[in-house]
């Protein structure tokens, strides 16, 4: 099977649940299953993933100063759909593979919002579909904008 | 596990407090099982003086992941076809969140029945910070 490896582990899915506040018994012990939104903690397993401190690269937090917002640093989560072709469970590996989906934009109340579909398939050993994963993500154009109230 | 056909009603809703003042540590938490390490969640000094934001705020998965629950502790955890919401709003420390999930419709598939929901997830103001909707496999 091609694709990222993603080994589902049972520790994984418990500290993933708890970070939820889920206790289900279900999440629970060697054959838990996993929550719902328990595959986008595949991220740990992306060598490339560009929100995590990696060794020898500049991070971009504070440390001594307050850190940088990156070039689209401004982008935000806008929404996130799943389909799930059969349940997750703790023991097995699954392949991911992201592509590209649609991209549009709409006009915001502070100028335009460009959105764009990342599209990840999770595959199984044998290459059955097991989660299809799509991340809606929405970023305003231009320079930075003062940002929603609290 | 999952429910039955004769078991749920158009129209039958069920809520659920997902946190009270959320803590930033717990958003931490989520961080740390999710590998999302986006400073804008967890760092409060980067999201105010270097992004502009008032302070930190929860990842939008931290408020799906929790929502799920509402779902699944109704319908079981192996039920679930599909799950999609939007993120209508930012959920900041010190939020109460309130997740409702209500029975749009109950369809006889080829594959056999399922029910269709939608979902709502609100702040202690009432603000929508998630709206979706979600489908799940029903026992004949």
């Amino acid at each position: 099977m091609t694709g990222q490896p993603f080994p589902v582990e049972a520790g994984h899915i418990m500290m993933f649940a708890r970070a939820i506040g889920d206790e289900h018994p279900a999440y629970q012990g060697k054959t838990a299953l996993a929550p719902p939104t328990f595959t986008m903690a595949s991220a740990h397993y992306d060598p490339d993933y560009h929100l995590r401190p990696k060794q020898g690269e500049e991070w971009f937090g504070s440390g001594g100063g307050p850190g940088t917002m990156t070039e689209g640093g401004g982008g935000l989560h806008a929404e996130q759909h799943f389909e799930y072709h059969r349940p997750v469970r703790a023991g097995e590996t699954l392949y991911s593979r992201t592509v590209p989906g649609r991209s549009w934009e709409k006009q915001g109340r502070t100028g335009r919002l460009l959105f764009s579909e990342r599209i990840t398939e999770y595959r199984d050993a044998d290459g059955a579909p097991v989660v299809s994963a799509v991340t809606v993500a929405v970023v305003p154009e231009g320079p930075a904008t003062p940002k929603d109230a609290r | 596990m999952s429910l039955k056909t004769d078991e749920i009603k158009v129209g039958e809703t069920r809520g659920c407090v997902l946190v009270e003042d959320l803590k930033r540590t717990r958003i931490v938490q989520y961080a740390g099982a999710s590998g999302d390490f986006n400073p804008l969640h967890t760092d409060e000094r980067f999201a105010v003086e270097a992004a502009g934001y008032p302070g930190v705020f929860a990842h939008g998965m931290l408020t799906m992941g929790m929502t799920g629950r509402v779902l699944t502790d109704w319908v079981g955890p192996e039920a679930l076809l599909r799950y999609g919401v939007r993120f209508k709003a930012q959920v900041w420390p010190g939020d109460t969140l309130t997740a409702t999930a209500t029975v749009a419709s109950v369809e006889d598939t080829g594959a056999g029945p399922v029910a269709h929901f939608s979902l709502r997830t609100v702040n202690q103001d009432g603000v929508e910070v998630v709206t979706g909707t979600a489908t799940a496999r029903l026992e004949p």
